[in-house]
């Protein structure tokens, strides 16, 4: 635990740790509102955005990205719409069409382009580059306290840490209404409550989460993460404010653990190579999500009437 | 796409609307029409509830009951309409109103004790960071002691039984202290002693001086629980006092004549004179 671990170690899990919680904070709403595929849908629509960002604007900075990315989403909901109102199609397949095509449309193009320069292939969208977000200015604990090292820490770091801040703020002011108008919509528009905007602001800031961590950390972790932590903790608990803090835990504890066993689980096996961080801890978060099944207080919880 | 038309009340209607007797009246409705995805839901209903009464909306399935409730409260847009309550607009008269939805109209599974639901109530006295008194508590418990429910106030929501699920539904319009109470099929797939409790407590309400308006399917119960009746199917039909307006020739008008003819044989003894 020295230099080694600031420098290689440190950021990746704190990174994977503000991604994971990103998600799973707005993840605990949308399962209750059993909109849980929409981490999936935006992380998927992100993809091509990205590219085009990229594209366009011919750097990876994150202004053109999260704006390809936005228009992406917006382009997304447009043909989902289409296809539901001419297409006669449920909303759930019109939705699977729109984000596959989309997310193919995305890798055709980035085939298509000059990226060897670029950290910004097909693999990356999908693992994202966890392992490679890594502190060089850092030369010991003492960095922590150093502003000038602080000052470069990857700028992926910063963005989540705000975030999170952002969402759990807006938490904390909002949470009544929220779990007013998730519970019983009706009763919500009765006592005044702008049901409608709640559920637009939701779908913005899990956008906002999706976009952000898939940025830093791919595409996998974020739908995992969407759904796994905040449905562990649903098995744990019975109410909703210990869920969302059960999900946060979760999460991180996915991070951590996965991106250790990636790294030194196949030392600890006698074997070379390390696997895949994002991969390993969507596979963890969904393997405590396992074991909540098997064991969890609350797993049969309705008496089904 | 549906659109919100502002209807605009010509004189005749502002005339008509002021014939209500308005200081009588809990919730007056003109020429309301909904319309879902190019089917028609209800067509141009007008209605006239009384206050500190039982009123029942009575009629068959896929009449519009429940859309007339949610159209009245805005849950739902509605083509055109105009809806005034204790003689102000919705908005004004939010404060003053209770709904209790259909209990099939949510998840149960939601992460939530029977406290929980019933302190939601409270939300518009609360707003965001209003501080929960001890006061608030006790009244939670007040409610739900009406219902007959105060021991299970810590039980998770989804382990209890329907009926036991509409009593808190109650319990929470309860703690809004409402002068008027919109209910959705309060009575659908509850248990006798449910639906004795909760005829109880809407009385006691009634006696209370508050309004009261239920979406009723039960047609053997009208005359005992209501003293107010409107019959609906897509159009208004009839309404008036129960004991002039529940008669055969409204039922058959709205439930048609072959639906009509079971209900009122069980209601009607000498209904065989009556048609024949």
């Amino acid at each position: 635990m020295g230099v080694d671990f600031i420098q290689f170690s440190l950021t990746p899990i704190l990174i994977g740790v503000l991604a994971s919680v990103a998600c799973a904070l707005p993840g605990n709403f949308l399962i209750l509102r059993q909109q849980a595929l929409l981490g999936d849908a935006v992380s998927h629509v992100v993809f091509p955005g990205i590219v085009m960002g990229f594209l366009v604007s011919g750097t990876v900075s994150a202004t053109p990205m999260v704006m390809g990315a936005i228009s992406a989403a917006i382009i997304a909901v447009v043909c989902i719409e289409i296809i539901k109102r001419f297409g006669r199609i449920d909303p759930g397949a019109a939705m699977g069409i729109t984000f596959s095509s989309l997310f193919a449309s995305g890798v055709i193009a980035l085939e298509q382009s000059d990226t060897t320069t670029v950290h910004l292939d097909v693999e990356h969208a999908l693992m994202g580059n966890l392992e490679s977000l890594i502190w060089y200015e850092a030369n010991g604990w003492h960095s922590l306290i150093e502003p000038a090292s602080l000052a470069q820490l990857p700028h992926e770091l910063n963005r989540l840490a705000l975030v999170c801040i952002i969402i759990l703020v807006l938490l904390f002011i909002f949470w009544r209404p929220l779990k007013i108008s998730t519970f019983d919509e009706y009763f919500a528009r009765t006592t005044g409550l702008p049901t409608i905007t709640i559920s637009l602001c939701l779908t913005m800031i899990s956008t906002i989460s999706a976009v952000t961590a898939f940025d830093a950390v791919g595409c996998i972790i974020v739908i995992a993460m969407f759904i796994c932590p905040p449905a562990t903790a649903r098995l744990i608990t019975n109410r909703l404010y210990f869920q969302v803090w059960w999900s946060v835990g979760f999460a991180s504890l996915s991070a951590v653990l996965g991106y250790i066993l990636a790294g030194y689980g196949p030392l600890w096996l006698g074997v070379e190579n390390s696997v895949s961080a994002a991969g390993m801890i969507a596979t963890i978060s969904g393997f405590i999500l396992g074991l909540a099944c098997l064991f969890g207080q609350y797993r049969a919880r309705t008496n089904c009437s | 796409m549906l659109i919100n038309v502002a209807l605009n009340l010509t004189a005749r209607d502002e005339r008509a609307m002021n014939n209500y007797n308005r200081s009588k009246s809990a919730l007056t409705v003109l020429d309301l029409t909904v319309s879902y995805s190019g089917k028609t839901a209800l067509f141009s209903v007008d209605a006239n509830f009384p206050i500190e009464s039982m009123s029942a909306i009575i009629g068959p399935n896929g009449a519009g009951k429940s859309s007339f409730l949610k159209a009245v409260l805005n849950i739902t847009p509605s083509l055109s309409g105009k809806v005034k309550i204790f003689d102000m607009s919705l908005k004004q008269a939010r404060e003053h109103i209770a709904y209790v939805p259909q209990r099939t109209s949510i998840d149960w599974d939601f992460p939530a004790s029977v406290l929980d639901v019933v302190k939601m109530g409270l939300y518009r006295e609360l707003g965001l960071f209003g501080w929960l008194t001890t006061a608030h508590l006790k009244a939670a418990y007040e409610a739900l002691d009406r219902v007959g429910m105060a021991n299970l106030a810590n039980r998770q929501i989804g382990q209890l039984s329907g009926g036991q699920q509409q009593r808190v539904f109650l319990a929470r319009a309860l703690i809004q202290n409402a002068k008027l109470y919109l209910l959705d099929e309060p009575f659908a797939g509850v248990d006798a002693a449910t639906e004795r409790i909760m005829i109880d407590v809407l009385k006691e309400l009634k006696t209370n001086c508050k309004s009261i308006i239920c979406v009723h399917h039960d047609l053997a119960t009208v005359r005992s629980y209501f003293d107010h009746v409107f019959f609906i199917n897509i159009e208004k039909v009839a309404e008036g006092p129960t004991a002039s307006t529940f008669t055969p020739e409204n039922l058959r008008t709205t439930y048609g004549e072959r639906l009509a003819a079971t209900h009122i044989e069980q209601l009607h003894p000498d209904a065989s004179v009556i048609t024949a």
